[in-house]
């Protein structure tokens, strides 16, 4: 319900009945209940050809005014209806006239993006298939990078990798420690239960140490760190897309790649696998706490036990992981991170991302390893 | 144009952690005031315009809007103080992951309570009034510097504030455009009688906009001059002659 002391509106009809008045009146302010516009398409029909303003009892007035006002003379523009606006308040005159200065940018006016699940499903699909060639050829300069540093001529600090390499190893042991642990002890538990079945206890040590050493190990660090650190490469470098530091290093014809991807390539390369063998430890340990507290299983004995089991290419199977786990950790972060648009928004999307296209090569890449190995009987 | 204290600092005093950034600082912005803060790099004029909006409590001292002070105000007179200021940030802080219709709607819509189709036509006349008609559907990073800067001057004047502050409102403009907006601050101030702070380095802009200043020294880490811009310019401390003459007269 409308406040009387509030705005007022009265259209009327001037003695020139081709004229329309608009009298305005009272509080014409944005936050009160203010009439639309259109409410008036109705009387800007013929034999309407002009219409004028009186705003001589207006009392106070704001944007609310102002929006009011626009929306009238547009509807009235549409219909070659001309507008008075001398009655106005000569500061409200001077504002319309700024806003109606810089006319609508027509070629501004965004087209609808896909519309429907079909149409969404088609546009997500070439949208990948886009997205192939690009990474392929992140690849491709990523390889071409790794050959400059064999040759020596790849430009990157040294205090760098050594920063990269202290932030993706040591600083992510604790969280390696928490999840390798929780993961042996889940294994030990597992495996017990079953081996249990037939008195076969002791091979909990076979099982927590080769599948610890082998696959789990590389598989949980992979994991951990993508989450961990190739999100905050794809967060890092978004930002420098964002604050055009990346473009800096091009214009001074420094290879971003070099000096930004490499370090941070080769720091996940040799760290992941040293984590990798200090999660298969941890993991060994839990299975070691669960075999003594619930299974009554000697440390000697599966110590020994552990020992038997595990031979040179169970290491050589789960270092070869991590190292291809850290790579494409590596690659996920810092191809979405150079991929980055320039805003906020992007670089969540970029870290977003990273993880996920890691996550999802990880997986790949584990099968693919999984059954060569097996095929070549290691 | 109505001599109304509408901002109050006294004795107003900025740090980070040890460091005095500004001390003593007291002035009056009166109502209508398009009020430029002036200063070198580093002297603290962005800190002072955030301690001014509430975003960075003063190490001392106080803020008094219509005389009631801000900082030692109840939550909830902050808010509703709150909602008197608008303000254009140095680099515009737009919303990155709203379009600029958004951008400029989010406060009418969480304020007004005015229904969807007059807040789009109230968005659509802000973004016309800066000059950006037509780029509603668009993302900030979609923009150049000059148009982020205007979209955000149209957020600020969203909910027609009592007060405007705006950091650095010509950076990133063309002549022409920072002209332009030059305009616009000083016809918000004649026809809606807005009060405007203004920090700003851009003399064309401090000396045609200006009807009241303080100057502020980063080597004696307070202000040294107060005042009209061009009397500052004819009469004012040496320091302040020379800033506002590029280094020409000291």
């Amino acid at each position: 319900m409308r406040d009387d002391a509030a705005w007022q509106l009265d259209v009327h009809p001037s003695g020139d009945p081709a004229t329309l008045v608009i009298a305005l009146g009272g509080r014409w302010r944005i936050d009160q209940h203010l009439p639309a516009a259109d409410t008036l398409q109705a009387r800007l029909a013929a034999p309407v050809r002009r219409i004028r303003f009186d705003a001589g009892e207006l009392a106070d007035w704001d944007s609310g005014l102002l929006t009011f006002v626009s929306g009238i003379s547009k509807s009235c523009a549409q219909r070659d209806i001309a507008v008075d606006g001398s009655g106005l308040p000569p500061g409200a005159q001077r504002l319309l006239a700024m806003a109606a200065a810089v006319p609508e940018q027509k070629l501004a006016a965004r087209e609808p993006g896909p519309q429907g699940a079909l149409a969404q499903v088609g546009a997500a699909t070439l949208e990948f298939v886009h997205g192939a060639p690009r990474m392929l050829g992140f690849l491709g300069e990523l390889v071409l990078s790794l050959l400059r540093l064999v040759a020596g001529r790849a430009r990157f600090r040294a205090r760098d990798l050594w920063l990269e390499i202290e932030e993706v190893g040591p600083r992510a042991l604790p969280i390696v420690s928490v999840i390798s642990f929780l993961v042996g002890l889940i294994l030990a538990y597992l495996g017990a239960d079953q081996l249990k079945l037939v008195g076969a206890q002791i091979f909990i040590a076979d099982l927590v140490a080769i599948g610890m050493v082998r696959e789990v190990g590389a598989l949980m660090t992979g994991i951990i760190i993508a989450g961990r650190t190739g999100a905050a490469f794809a967060a890092q470098l978004g930002t420098m897309q964002v604050n055009e530091e990346i473009d800096a290093y091009q214009t001074l014809g420094i290879s971003a790649f070099d000096f930004l991807v490499l370090p941070r390539v080769l720091a996940l390369m040799l760290m992941v696998p040293l984590l990798t063998l200090y999660s298969a430890f941890i993991g060994m340990l839990a299975g070691l706490l669960v075999s003594l507290t619930i299974f009554d299983i000697g440390v000697f004995e599966y110590y020994t036990e552990t020992l038997r089991a595990l031979e040179f290419k169970q290491f050589a199977v789960g270092l070869s992981k991590g190292t291809v786990y850290g790579a494409i950790v590596a690659f996920a972060g810092c191809l979405r991170g150079m991929q980055c648009g320039r805003s906020a928004e992007a670089v969540g999307h970029a870290a977003t991302s990273a993880v996920v296209t890691a996550i999802l090569l990880i997986t790949i890449a584990a099968s693919i390893m999984t059954v060569v190995y097996y095929q070549l009987g290691i | 144009m109505t001599e109304t204290a509408h901002i109050e600092v006294r004795d107003l005093a900025m740090a980070y952690g040890d460091f005095i950034v500004q001390r003593g600082l007291d002035f009056t912005v009166n109502k209508g005031d398009i009020f430029v803060v002036m200063g070198g790099n580093g002297c603290g004029k962005t800190t002072l315009m955030r301690a001014l909006v509430g975003l960075q409590r003063p190490a001392a001292g106080s803020v008094l809007y219509s005389g009631e002070d801000f900082w030692n105000a109840e939550a909830e007179a902050q808010q509703r103080l709150k909602r008197r200021l608008g303000i254009l940030f140095q680099g515009s802080a737009l919303w990155s992951s709203l379009t600029l219709a958004e951008n400029v709607a989010l406060p009418l819509a969480e304020y007004t309570g005015l229904a969807p189709a007059r807040v789009d036509e109230i968005v659509a006349f802000k973004l016309a009034l800066v000059g950006l008609a037509g780029f509603e559907d668009f993302y900030p990073a979609e923009l150049s510097g000059g148009m982020k800067k205007r979209a955000g001057l149209a957020r600020a004047m969203a909910l027609d504030p009592d007060i405007l502050v705006i950091d650095e409102p010509s950076s990133g403009l063309d002549p022409l455009t920072a002209r332009r907006l030059d305009e616009l601050i000083m016809e918000l101030r004649d026809s809606l009688g807005t009060t405007i702070v203004v920090v700003t380095h851009e003399l064309a802009s401090i000396l045609s906009i200006g009807n009241n200043s303080i100057y502020l020294d980063s080597e004696s880490h307070t202000m040294i001059a107060t005042g009209h811009p061009q009397d500052a310019l004819k009469n004012g401390h040496p320091k302040v002659r020379h800033f506002l003459t590029r280094g020409g007269s000291a």
